[in-house]
């Protein structure tokens, strides 16, 4: 793939929907919906982009501390991974300003959060228990991933791609071998594209069906937490039973699937999906029957459609609020073209449609499943790259939304690369939903959209 | 479904029990009689703090919680907060921006305590080992008195490490 080259000016003022922005050493990188484009640095800056797409502003922040460049015309002062340390090794309370007003005080949770998850800062403004302004500050578990995968070739480098989030690990391992064969030129073997796909659809159904679970259980009804908890817990069974590892990490390399579905891997698959397809309409009945359960879901953690749309979110935030897309589908990948995908869609906005949309894709996935196992196809599963050069975008849809990888290869080696987290365009919805509830809304407006920590601190 | 589930539990053979790994188990015994802590029960409350995973192992602890695994019947249950913990769990790679959470978080916490690295990362850095942006495994931080290892450890093997725990400090 070769970028469009901008002039400084074109590059400020291209239209269309923005999905990330990086820098390599001499050139800054736009990729929207209609394209990829790339202005040079001039002394290290670019202009900025944030001013018109507010989405750009946390991919700005990381050009800042990953690589050194500075964004010219920011209005965010911010940053994503470098915050201050002291000499002394201490990290003193990042200051935040409140919102204004009377009885408005602050509310400061993290980096270490009451449950089992990643780390992050939050700091809520509130008045009463409303909640008036979030600001989210991340970068806690920053890894220098990107760095380490340079200078390595594209098989040593994927299980550093498929670390990225490991709630995802499928979806990303995937989308970097789809940018990888698509710098080399190469397509995978029939059966590992199938392959790929049933990992993938395995990894949605398992988010799903234990996220739907949290954001029940957080509402008091932990009999559904306790019942979508165990489905999780057949669907990573069967996962390990097919692929060796309940997560399917490090399955998916450049080229095809690290090895062939196992004996009784499918039977147990397709065991798994069926028990959760005879117990789902009453699990649903029980989201759908209890005025308390809706009275804590419905109107929310609104996201409006025009919000979802500024920030080119992804995943069930966006289908949740009438934004019909999905990268099975469009910009499109197999084996997707062939098996007639359905997309669910809701316009509420709200964490009740969310889950709804979750829900829906439970049974799509099911779907898809079943209709590949039943067909797969004999031969190979794997091909070696070449040791060439090339550049390549990769897109794969996580359960959370489209992982966008690019990369640069030369004589077989990685001297460039980025990834782009459907969470980097989620956090500021997460910032922005929270202001439309309570405090006490918080962990189900944050569960329902799930934004991944890791995925956005590289 | 009730009475399918019924007549599958009558008919299906039961699981062997868990076991603790004896030879974990006394070499973590010898270290508790060098130490000197003042016994604490067998029921343990474990405050987790990840200071850079992938989330990965966060997914497979939670795992540990569910009616499968069901942790909390050895007598082990997360907690919220440090002050109640008997047990600080690590997970992740020491990242530079999290040391001092970590270090708070031991402070807040009373004596005597079991730290557990869980985890490869945690462990030793895992794959992101040598990386400018860490410091290495938790023990480069805090001193870890039983490592976990796996990418990442599936619940029953978390959950054979904390027995051993157990097993070396009630024995
Ligand atoms: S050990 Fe593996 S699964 Fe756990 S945090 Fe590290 S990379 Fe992720």
């Amino acid at each position: 793939m070769i970028p469009t080259v901008l002039s400084a000016q074109n590059w400020q003022t291209h239209q269309g929907e923005f999905i990330a922005l990086w820098t390599d050493a001499t050139k800054a990188y736009a990729l929207y919906n209609n394209g990829l484009f790339t202005t040079n640095l001039t002394d290290g800056t670019y202009p900025a982009l944030s001013p018109d797409h507010p989405g750009a502003a946390w991919f700005e922040k990381l050009s800042t501390d990953l690589n050194g460049h500075k964004p010219d015309g920011i209005t965010h002062k911010s940053t994503a991974i470098e915050h201050f340390i002291a000499p002394n090794g201490t990290t003193p309370w990042p200051d935040m300003p409140p919102a204004l007003g009377e009885g408005v005080h602050q509310m400061a949770v993290g980096p270490i959060h009451a449950g089992i998850i990643e780390p992050g800062h939050f700091r809520f403004s509130i008045i009463g228990e409303k909640v008036l302004k979030l600001e989210a500050r991340l970068g806690y578990s920053h890894k220098g991933t990107l760095a380490l995968m340079r200078g390595k070739s594209p098989r040593n480098a994927a299980r550093f791609a498929a670390r990225i989030s490991g709630d995802a690990t499928v979806a990303h391992s995937l989308a970097f071998a789809h940018a990888t064969e698509a710098a080399l030129e190469i397509t995978p073997p029939p059966r590992a594209i199938q392959l790929r796909a049933v990992m993938a659809e395995l990894e949605r159904m398992a988010n799903h069906t234990s996220d739907i679970g949290a954001i029940a259980g957080d509402a008091g009804f932990a009999f559904l937490d306790a019942r979508f908890a165990w489905h999780r817990e057949s669907l990573c069974a069967a996962a390990s039973a097919a692929f060796g590892h309940r997560l399917m990490m490090d399955m998916v390399i450049p080229g095809g699937i690290a090895a062939d579905i196992k004996t009784p891997g499918p039977d147990v698959i397709l065991g798994a999906i069926s028990a959760l397809d005879a117990e789902l309409p009453s699990l649903t009945r029980v989201f759908e029957d209890y005025a308390s359960l809706q009275d804590r879901l419905i109107g929310t953690g609104h996201i409006s459609a025009h919000l979802a749309n500024r920030y080119a979110a992804g995943g069930f935030v966006a289908r949740a609020a009438g934004r019909k897309v999905d990268a099975r589908s469009n910009p499109g990948y197999a084996p997707y073209d062939v098996l007639e995908l359905s997309v669910p869609m809701e316009t509420e906005g709200d964490v009740a449609a969310r889950v709804r949309i979750r829900l829906a894709e439970l049974g799509e996935s099911a779907r898809i499943i079943r209709t590949l196992l039943s067909s797969l196809q004999d031969g190979a599963i794997a091909i070696a790259p070449p040791s060439g050069s090339g550049m390549g975008i990769g897109v794969a849809e996580s359960f959370r939304g489209p992982a966008w990888h690019w990369i640069n290869i030369e004589s077989g080696q990685i001297t460039d690369i980025f990834i782009a987290d459907p969470s980097t365009l989620h956090w500021p919805l997460v910032e922005h939903a929270a202001c439309t509830s309570i405090i006490a809304d918080f962990p189900l407006i944050n569960k329902s959209i799930n934004a991944s920590y890791s995925g956005v601190d590289l | 479904m009730v009475w399918m589930t019924l007549a599958q539990h009558l008919l299906s053979k039961p699981r062997p029990p868990r076991r603790a790994s004896q030879a974990t188990a006394a070499a973590l015994a010898e270290r508790f009689t060098n130490l000197s802590a003042v016994k604490l029960g067998r029921s343990l409350a474990i405050r987790h703090v990840a200071i850079g995973s992938c989330n990965g192992c966060e997914l497979e602890l939670r795992a540990t919680q569910n009616m499968i695994h069901d942790l909390t019947q050895y007598g082990l249950s997360f907690t919220p907060s440090p002050r109640h913990a008997d047990i600080l769990l690590i997970t992740g790679v020491a990242a530079r921006n999290m040391a001092e959470a970590l270090r708070q978080a031991r402070a807040a916490t009373p004596d005597p305590v079991f730290t557990i690295a869980v985890g490869d990362c945690a462990v030793d850095g895992g794959v992101f080992k040598g990386s400018p942006a860490i410091t290495g495994g938790a023990d480069s931080i805090l001193p870890i008195d039983l490592m976990i290892s796996g990418c990442p450890p599936t619940p029953s093997q978390i959950i054979e490490g904390l027995l051993s725990l157990i097993e070396a400090h009630a024995g």
